[in-house]
């Protein structure tokens, strides 16, 4: 037992209260991604959108909540009913799992008992972190897969279906795309590939071509417009959630809006310097005005540039028509696939040739 | 006990009972959901010895690509547990037979093996990192690692002209 109480029960601690607030944070952010959408989506067709709940309808997103929890939870006779239960459940964990490797910002510093104590803003800085985001999002086709099976219900089954191999057919893009990422930074360190892109030149412009490919895919694999076809209303009626009612269908609902949070967060971090703050030296910075308030303007900063992402999201929704499922396909295989593949001979030719 | 012997026997305990658990369970569906368990208890374990990248690897392929293959196979079929055929007695004697002997089998060949003399190492050894793994794939065992590359590739092959043959 002395083993047990013997490690550094400050780290704990840290870690415990970082992933609170990081899983809190997630919440809250798309809660009122929802609440965005439906503003934008309201400004890009010329309404006004929600405006009724607290002033310019914030509260809005709060009414949804209520509304969800106050419906009939409905589990139909015929259906399994733990998986009926557990699909939802993993929907929403997956969605959470990915945001363990994000770097959020550098560091806060504080002194507790007159020890300097330097926390990192990453949950956990492991050697695979990129890996990890592979292993997690191949994980997030079970809930949709066992959510629709579960309900026994064909448009459900056919949906999940839809949806199992558009993830898996889209994984291959995004894993191909990476790789020649991967090349360049030489690490799968989520800190590394951060850290290299600190002085400015962000591995967009280098990459351009494969952050166009992870950028479709990550569309795809958020199962967003134009590649919702798992819940296309007027072919499935509502997709694999369609026997799910309160806040079982609120958590798949809200799980998609995690996943839009997360992968713009993992598109920023990749591609866009994740939390660097353009145009400005941030090692002289941080010598000014200390690390905390360093932490505060680049958390800052990472949320600005996620934002923009999101937005990006929604904007492409209301102004995209949906694929016909043949056509994703075309260009998942005989698109995409082949682009990847072409980019990463092309970055692994030129990385060769610079090294000679 | 540290917290490392706590991990390895609660995977243990959770790799053996969930694989238990795939070959009870009546409902086809259920079972493909214990095995995904069972991976994640054995990429648990390769976890707790330092092998990182066959752990999440273990993950990324069986239990997110293999198993996915398996459950669009299983579902499709429409497998309940009232459709299951009752299975004769016989063959029940002979597999329970057959599975014995392969444990005699296993249970001779470890007993004298060296393998029994080393410790397992806990979070240390550095061979399953990425790096060092990458460096003896593409260095001392190159010629194996390109060879099974060619295999793929004509499974994949194969595969494509079973799919073509359809149309």
């Amino acid at each position: 037992m002395m083993h047990l109480l013997a490690m550094d029960w400050g780290f704990v601690v840290e870690k415990m209260i970082l992933i609170i607030s990081i899983v809190s944070i997630s919440l809250v952010i798309a809660m009122y991604e929802t609440y965005a959408e439906r503003k934008v989506a309201a400004i890009i067709q010329d309404r006004r959108g929600p405006n009724r709940a607290g002033p310019f309808g914030l509260f809005q997103p709060l009414a949804d909540g209520l509304k969800l929890f106050m419906k009939e939870e409905i589990i139909p006779n015929t259906s399994n009913k733990m998986l009926f239960v557990l699909g939802p459940c993993l929907a929403m964990l997956t969605a959470m799992m990915t945001s363990a490797v994000i770097p959020w910002g550098d560091r806060i510093h504080f002194t507790l008992f007159g020890q300097d104590r330097y926390v990192s803003l990453q949950i956990a800085d492991i050697n695979i972190g990129i890996l990890y985001i592979f292993g997690v999002v191949s994980m997030g086709v079970y809930g949709i897969m066992i959510g629709g099976w579960a309900s026994n219900n064909k448009f459900s089954l056919l949906a999940a279906m839809r949806g199992a191999s558009q993830v898996i057919s889209y994984e291959l893009p995004m894993g191909l795309s990476l790789i020649a990422l991967l090349m360049m930074t030489g690490s799968l360190k989520m800190s590394v590939i951060m850290g290299q892109q600190l002085d400015g030149w962000y591995n967009v412009l280098y990459q351009p071509l494969g952050f166009f490919i992870f950028l479709v895919c990550a569309f795809a694999e958020c199962n967003r417009t134009p590649f919702d076809l798992p819940e296309a209303e007027n072919e499935l009626n509502f997709g694999y959630h369609q026997e799910y009612s309160s806040m079982k269908l609120g958590f798949y609902l809200f799980a998609e809006y995690i996943n839009m949070f997360i992968s713009s967060a993992v598109m920023v971090t990749l591609f866009w310097g994740g939390y660097d703050i353009p145009f400005v030296n941030d090692t002289e910075l941080v010598k000014n005005i200390g690390y905390n308030w360093m932490a505060l303007l680049q958390g800052g900063t990472m949320f600005i540039k996620v934002a923009l992402f999101i937005f990006l999201f929604m904007w492409v929704r209301w102004t995209i028509p949906r694929f016909r499922y043949d056509q994703l396909m075309n260009l998942g295989w005989k698109g995409l696939i082949p682009l990847a593949l072409l980019n990463m001979v092309i970055t692994a030719a030129v990385v060769l040739w610079l090294k000679k | 006990m540290n917290i490392s012997e706590i991990l390895f026997y609660f995977l243990s305990a959770m790799a053996l009972g969930s694989a238990i658990m795939v070959v009870v369970s009546k409902n086809a569906v259920h079972s493909v959901l214990w095995l995904i368990i069972t991976f994640f208890a054995i990429s648990g374990h390769y976890i707790l010895m330092n092998a990182q990248f066959l752990g999440i690897v273990n993950l990324i392929v069986y239990a997110g690509a293999i198993m996915v293959l398996f459950l669009f196979v299983i579902m499709l079929m429409n497998l309940n547990a009232d459709t299951e055929p009752k299975k004769n007695r016989w063959l029940k004697m002979a597999g329970i037979v057959a599975g014995g002997c392969l444990l005699l089998v296993l249970v001779a060949a470890l007993k004298n093996a060296e393998i029994r003399g080393q410790q397992a190492q806990f979070n240390e050894g550095n061979i399953g990192l990425i790096q060092n793994l990458g460096e003896v794939l593409f260095t001392e065992y190159v010629v194996p690692f390109e060879i099974s590359s060619i295999l793929f590739l004509s499974a994949m092959v194969g595969a494509v002209v079973i799919g073509k043959r359809g149309d």
